[in-house]
């Protein structure tokens, strides 16, 4: 038999049938939805006559527009109250289950998915948002879908794609001191551009790659989209058996028995052939932080922003809107340069060792003043997992305050938004141009990265400390 | 429900030689906060269409008088970032019927198509040809016709063919909507379930 690439495994065994000359008809196992895509997909469906095929593969949570603090009092925003509203009424006429605001499980849907254990190794996965390449560290297909694809999905939990190409991203090695997955992340988007992976499905490998935790493996799955990709997996092994036995909706007894022998087979066959490879060298990773508008544009925390010396016409003059935007200079140190806001949360880094990290490195320091910190759990899980393990107190006694969980200042849809010109350090995805607030100057980082620059009020070097 | 359907299409074009214009940029997530598909257009490239106390920025070409037209130009990596379709709904409800540029994010490509939109990928240099023409003569114009799949530069008498998935064509070409597809083969979905 032909050698297969994990990516074709899951994907062929969910084809329904292929369209002639035309995209597959791709079944879908899991279906994650939220206020802000789904409301016109429902009423699409309403406008047919048709209600949701398949409510209970498909799970809803409002997250990117509810406040990060007093969620018990109602939305004072009435256009974000109006979609929590909307996902809530169209849930309860299609018999889906929702986790609102007032369940204990409420959260970013990348975050619930894997910590309820819904998100399983070799299923199909979509969500109306990028980052649910997030589900991929499990080794499952998982994308982000347009509107109009969320509708299919809700008519025949089938979606119309054509098969994207397959890229294997291998890094090796060991990771240096203070070097984490969000590290990797960025490094490979410097390394391959913000549009490197386009058009591909990559899986990530290689020794750096098995050494992380799920945790760190959703961060690096999550940030997959943000080379391009459709989406990023890993080929799932005990670490990841381990982390889903026992949760939730996980397979118990003697289902988790028969699941966990066709798991043991999710991975690609030796001599299987990938149509793009990128090889690193995990030593070469260091704390990264970007100084861009788009994700691309990252260096080491040691290093200098790029001169643009060899770029010539559209790549010149995307190169200076974009510094002047940051309001950086060409060929300057990024360590040392001022900080105004740190965020730590999102679906990128918003889970319980993102938050261990951070306190472990605030223990005994305290916030600098000039710093306004954001500090928010991604689930209602992980803010309970948090005040368990003693962080909050880590926190307060260093100056931060928790909030409660959202998406938040990840884009900026709710409250949570970076006033004009103030630089901030997140741990979130992206540094576009307002992504964080209109006029925000947005500087991607690992949460050890936001830590140091929390306590210093400048951009610095955890491993200094 | 369907789509409206895409023949050929004779305009001249509004130009944005940027690259990696990403969807926070084609519609801010502020302006997301709809439960209904429509109005979007008037936010479409807000903060860099409007100035900070909402006037028009003059810089912008979408405020510039002589650049019009159903055509939209970008650099290359157009529609990065963010999955919402929003942004092609923003595109298309301020008119436009055509997205060109030399390189298309995959997600924002698929719901481009999913509205009606038709995205034409070509070369570098063509898309460079398409900016010398349009700055030296905003009024010049351009036919994009589906059914040959080709773009042609009418003043520069340059033409080129562009791919485009040839179910997705028909779709286009006939008004007709994935979703009325999937649902004509509810059996053979009930069928996979159940193997």
């Amino acid at each position: 038999m032909e050698p297969k690439t994990l990516f074709d495994k899951i994907w062929d065994a969910h084809v329904v049938k292929q369209v002639k000359d035309g995209p597959d008809v791709l079944y879908i196992d899991r279906h994650f939805i939220h206020e802000v895509t789904s409301p016109v997909a429902f009423l699409g469906l309403k406008n047919r006559g048709m209600k949701v095929f398949r409510p209970q593969n498909t799970i809803a949570t409002p997250d990117h527009n509810v406040p990060t603090l007093e969620q018990h009092l109602p939305i004072k925003e009435e256009l974000s109250r109006l979609q929590v509203e909307a996902l809530k009424q169209n849930c309860a006429a299609n018999d889906i289950q929702m986790y609102g605001l007032d369940h204990k499980y409420h959260g970013i849907v990348h975050i619930i998915g894997p910590e309820l254990g819904v998100t399983q190794p070799g299923m199909t996965i979509v969500c109306g948002d990028s980052h649910t390449s997030t589900h991929g560290a499990f080794g499952s297909i998982a994308f982000g879908i347009g509107t109009s694809e969320v509708e299919m999905v809700f008519a025949s939990q089938c979606i119309l794609q054509p098969k994207p190409k397959k890229m294997r991203i291998s890094v090796d090695g060991i990771l240096g001191k203070d070097v984490t997955a969000k590290d990797i992340a960025l490094y490979v988007i410097a390394q391959i551009s913000a549009s490197g992976g386009t058009g591909h499905f990559v899986e990530f490998a290689g020794s750096a790659i098995r050494s992380l935790s799920m945790e760190g493996r959703m961060t690096l799955c999550n940030m997959s989209i943000e080379c391009g990709a459709r989406g990023g997996m890993i080929a799932p092994d005990e670490t990841t058996f381990a982390y889903v036995n026992g949760r939730e909706f996980a397979p118990k007894g003697e289902e988790w028995d028969q699941k966990l022998a066709q798991w043991k087979l999710l991975k690609s066959d030796d001599g299987a052939v990938f149509d793009a490879e990128f090889k690193f060298d995990a030593a070469d990773i260091e704390p990264m932080i970007t100084y861009g508008t788009n994700p691309g544009m990252g260096i080491g925390v040691s290093g200098s922003i790029p001169t643009g010396e060899n770029l010539i016409g559209s790549d010149l003059i995307t190169f200076n809107k974009s510094l002047e935007y940051m309001g950086l200079n060409p060929g300057d140190k990024i360590k040392g340069k001022k900080v105004d806001y740190v965020f730590i949360g999102s679906c990128t880094n918003g889970r319980i060792e993102d938050f261990r990290l951070f306190a472990q490195f605030v223990k005994g320091k305290q916030k600098a003043e000039s710093v306004t910190a954001w500090i928010v759990p991604g689930s209602k899980l992980v803010e309970q997992q948090i005040r368990e393990e003693g962080i909050v107190e880590v926190l307060e006694a260093a100056g931060f305050a928790l909030r409660q969980p959202g998406c938040s200042a990840c884009l900026a849809m709710n409250e949570d938004k970076i006033p004009e010109g103030k630089y901030a350090v997140s741990t979130s995805n992206r540094n576009f141009e307002g992504r964080q607030g209109p006029g925000a100057r947005t500087m991607l980082a690992s949460p050890l990265m936001v830590a140091a620059a929390a306590v210093t009020g400048v951009v610095s070097d955890p491993r200094d400390f | 429900m369907s789509i409206e359907k895409f023949q050929k299409l004779v305009s001249t074009v509004v130009p944005l030689p940027i690259e990696n214009v990403d969807t926070d940029q084609i519609i801010p997530a502020r302006f997301l906060k709809a439960v209904e598909r429509k109005g979007f257009g008037d936010n479409l490239f807000r903060d860099w269409r409007y100035k900070k106390d909402g006037t028009p920025n003059p810089d912008f070409v979408m405020n510039q008088p002589h650049f019009s037209g159903r055509i939209l130009v970008g650099g290359k990596n157009f529609g990065s970032g963010s999955s919402r379709e929003h942004a092609a709904w923003a595109i298309y409800d301020a008119g436009f019927r055509v997205v060109v540029s030399s390189f298309f994010a995959d997600i924002f490509k698929s719901n481009v198509l999913n509205c009606g939109l038709l995205p034409v990928q070509v070369s570098e240099e063509f898309l460079a040809g398409i900016f010398e023409t349009v700055e030296a003569d905003p009024t010049a114009q351009f036919e994009v016709d589906l059914e040959s799949q080709t773009i042609t530069n009418v003043k520069a008498g340059a033409s080129v063919k562009f791919d485009i998935n040839s179910y997705k064509k028909e779709c286009l070409l006939n008004g007709y909507d994935d979703i009325d597809f999937l649902i004509s083969i509810e059996k053979e979905i009930a069928a996979f379930e159940k193997a």
